[in-house]
């Protein structure tokens, strides 16, 4: 790869990478160990673990957080929702994407309406918690509604709905998918959009004139061609749904059955480090998959290159 | 030929429609912030952002409309003997008992009401109670002429913007306040210093400032170098080494906070601008290196070769070569770093809690009961101009950091 001409010395490329190394070392390697190594202590995470198990109850031992996080009855609501995170707003950004991206090529005005599309990936999670908490919004003191949404219900001669305090916990975790969607869909049309330019044009062109509907052309020769960038957006989008916090703390803290594990990391922060850190590594060991894909995929790539 | 045309036309409408309308639904919520930041606390509570469009509707303005504005005027300023936007002049008129007998009598022997239908409903005894309930929204309206305020509270106006920036969470806004001398008491002093109220957005976006623009600038700097390194340098280990890097970009924020924070409380480095930018530079770093690694790896080798040969070290290449040709690349990073610090919320919180950023400033702001949707929407668009903005005019770059490879944590 390298011009034989452009050899240095064995020390050289360290000098260039001592920086980037060093610092690499002590924000990510060096937390992280530390991380699973805090884990392991008592709840508060300021002294050993006790490992004296009290006949007639549960314990794990060291891993007593591990039992905390693995069955607390609100660390299982949000390992629930986690995965029901997944499971809905992976294929849902996804798809929201990829349909955006078809439909706007079709169209002159196709710059505008990526632009308008894409313009939540912008702004902060914050934001965009206020922003939909407002459309969101139930007035319960007998104003008129003055959220969007509320205001459109009742225009239309329907009750008001609690969209983020209902009793039912799905209609709640269905309100902050929606903002999901809203705030991704964008991400994943812009790179599905470029995949799909990346299609030659004879390919369809060809398709067309043999017949096949727009339908066929999209399902036989667009979507297969364009796999391997759906895996890519797919396996990003599964580790951005995996640590989602900001939206959750903004906009219901996790209360009425919307918590997820990286919300329930952040209550225990301060107070119960011990516990924090042992739904942290949770964390690491649920991207640990992704993580070996992308290391494979990228040798792959090199292979190739 | 024609008809084929109009049905190609025709055909294309759903398509139009669909995109159109998701163009719209993407639109509305984040229209609906910017609207309720320019409108009133009173206005936001009566009434929702989308009336503006129509106009706010104002009680009585339109009964005042038909039966007073003709020789008042709708400002009630009109007549100089009888000026209605004068509280002296309205006094008891805003009881609907003390207004219906004046405007009963003559006025130098004209009716006092111009308009045939009033004219005739005042003058008319039997209907008296009819007369009272019609006459009780001008009767509102005249309290609002000559309140003054109430009528501003339905025009659009800067004051949330400017609550926010100072952090001012009255009932009144902070220019009224300070106007009455009500806010002086407190910590306001009601001159540019109270931009610095640390609980104010204006200082909140100074410090967003402090914490993003170095938080940018050194992960790209640093990242630099190592991505010379592993494009164009041989050495033992290279392709393990970043394999590993592409397996740290995923790593989540979450895992390395405590034992960070607990390493800057014995540094004494808790709450320092230092130490917020070592670490969005510590997890900038895998990404930055990998897509710069990968587009200097993507340049031509004779570039290099040729260089070489008229006596340059990698040194010389480094800054007189790879850097000035990837500056593409480095203006789509800087944009990600940029706004992902910006708009970081977690690591603010932690590692920065007395210099509140913007994301965390808005979040203090939040009223759990809907109270303060005035000021919480100027807030978070005073939050948004920047990453817009950049956004807008960087889109380009942005796109291109994006298919690069974005697997960033």
């Amino acid at each position: 790869m390298v011009p034989k001409i452009m050899k240095q010395g064995t020390l050289t490329p360290w000098l260039y990478l001592a920086a980037a190394l060093i610092i690499m070392l002590v924000f990510i390697v060096y937390p992280t160990i530390n991380t699973f190594v805090l884990s392991l202590r008592n709840k508060t995470g300021d002294a050993p673990a006790s490992v004296d198990c009290r006949p007639g109850e549960p314990c794990w031992g060291i891993f007593e957080n591990y039992r905390y996080a693995l069955t607390n009855p609100e660390m299982v609501q949000a390992l629930r929702n986690n995965a029901l995170w997944i499971l809905l707003t992976v294929p849902g950004t996804v798809g929201a994407g990829l349909m955006f991206a078809v439909l706007t090529d079709r169209v002159r005005y196709e710059r505008l309406a990526k632009t308008v599309i894409f313009l939540p990936m912008a702004i902060s999670f914050v934001g965009a918690g206020v922003i939909w908490k407002f459309v969101y919004y139930l007035e319960t003191g007998g104003g008129p509604q003055i959220g969007v949404l509320n205001a459109i219900i009742t225009a239309l001669g329907g009750e008001p709905v609690a969209w983020l305090t209902n009793k039912n916990w799905l209609v709640n975790n269905m309100s902050l998918w929606v903002v999901w969607i809203w705030l991704w869909a964008g991400f994943c049309m812009t790179i599905l959009s470029a995949a799909l330019k990346g299609i030659p044009t004879e390919i369809l062109e060809a398709a067309r004139v043999d017949g096949a509907t727009e339908w066929q052309v999209f399902w036989r020769i667009m979507f297969p061609m364009i796999l391997p960038t759906v895996t890519v957006v797919a396996t990003t989008m599964t580790i951005n749904v995996l640590k989602v916090f900001d939206i959750v703390f903004v906009m219901t803290n996790g209360l009425n059955g919307t918590e997820v594990i990286a919300n329930r990391m952040f209550k225990f922060i301060v107070t119960n480090q011990g516990r924090s850190m042992a739904i942290a590594v949770l964390l690491i060991l649920l991207t640990i998959p992704i993580m070996i894909i992308n290391v494979r995929r990228f040798r792959e790539q090199e292979a190739i290159r | 030929m024609n008809t084929e045309r109009i049905k190609r036309i025709l055909g294309r409408i759903p398509l139009h429609f669909v995109v159109i309308s998701l163009v719209i639904i993407w639109l509305v919520p984040t229209l609906g912030v910017f609207v309720t930041s320019f409108r009133s606390r009173q206005a936001v509570r009566e009434s929702g952002w989308w009336t503006v469009i129509k106009g706010a509707p104002i009680p009585g303005k339109e009964e005042y409309r038909e039966a007073c504005a003709s020789c008042h005027g709708m400002d009630g300023k009109a007549l100089a003997e009888a000026d209605l936007s004068d509280p002296e002049v309205v006094g008891d008129y805003v009881k609907t008992n003390r207004l219906l007998p004046l405007l009963r009598e003559e006025i130098d022997g004209q009716p006092h009401v111009e308009d045939p239908e009033w004219q005739a409903l005042i003058q008319d005894k039997s209907r008296t109670k009819e007369a009272l309930d019609k006459l009780s929204p001008i009767s509102q309206y005249l309290s609002t002429l000559s309140g003054g305020s109430q009528i501003a509270k339905y025009d659009l106006t800067m004051s949330n913007w400017i609550d926010a920036l100072v952090g001012y969470k009255g009932t009144e806004t902070y220019q009224e306040d300070c106007a009455t001398g009500v806010s002086k008491s407190g910590k306001f002093k009601c001159d540019a210093s109270d931009l610095l109220n640390p609980e104010g957005m204006a200082r909140a976006f100074v410090n967003s400032l402090l914490v993003t623009i170095p938080a940018t600038i050194l992960p790209i700097l640093f990242a630099a170098f190592a991505a010379y390194a592993f494009a164009w340098m041989d050495f033992r280990g290279r392709m393990w080494l970043f394999s590993l890097l592409v397996g740290l970009q995923i790593v989540p924020l979450q895992m390395t906070l405590v034992p960070i924070a607990r390493l800057y409380s014995r540094l004494g480095l808790e709450s320092s601008f230092l130490g917020i930018w070592l670490f969005h530079t510590g997890f900038g770093l895998p990404y930055a290196i990998y897509l710069l690694r990968n587009f200097l790896g993507g340049l031509p080798r004779d570039l290099f070769e040729s260089i070489y040969l008229d006596g340059a070290n990698h040194w010389t290449a480094f800054w007189k070569l790879a850097l000035p040709l990837s500056v593409p690349a480095i203006a789509s990073l800087a944009i990600f770093q940029f706004l992902w610090v910006w708009n970081d919320l977690l690591v603010a919180i932690i590692l920065l809690p007395t210099n509140p950023v913007l994301t965390y400033q808005i979040t203090n702001l939040i009223d759990p009961r809907g109270g303060n949707w005035h000021l919480l929407t100027a807030a978070a668009f005073l939050s948004m101009i920047v990453p817009m903005l950049v956004f807008l005019a960087f889109q380009r770059y942005f796109v291109r950091g994006l298919l690069a490879g974005a697997v960033k944590g």
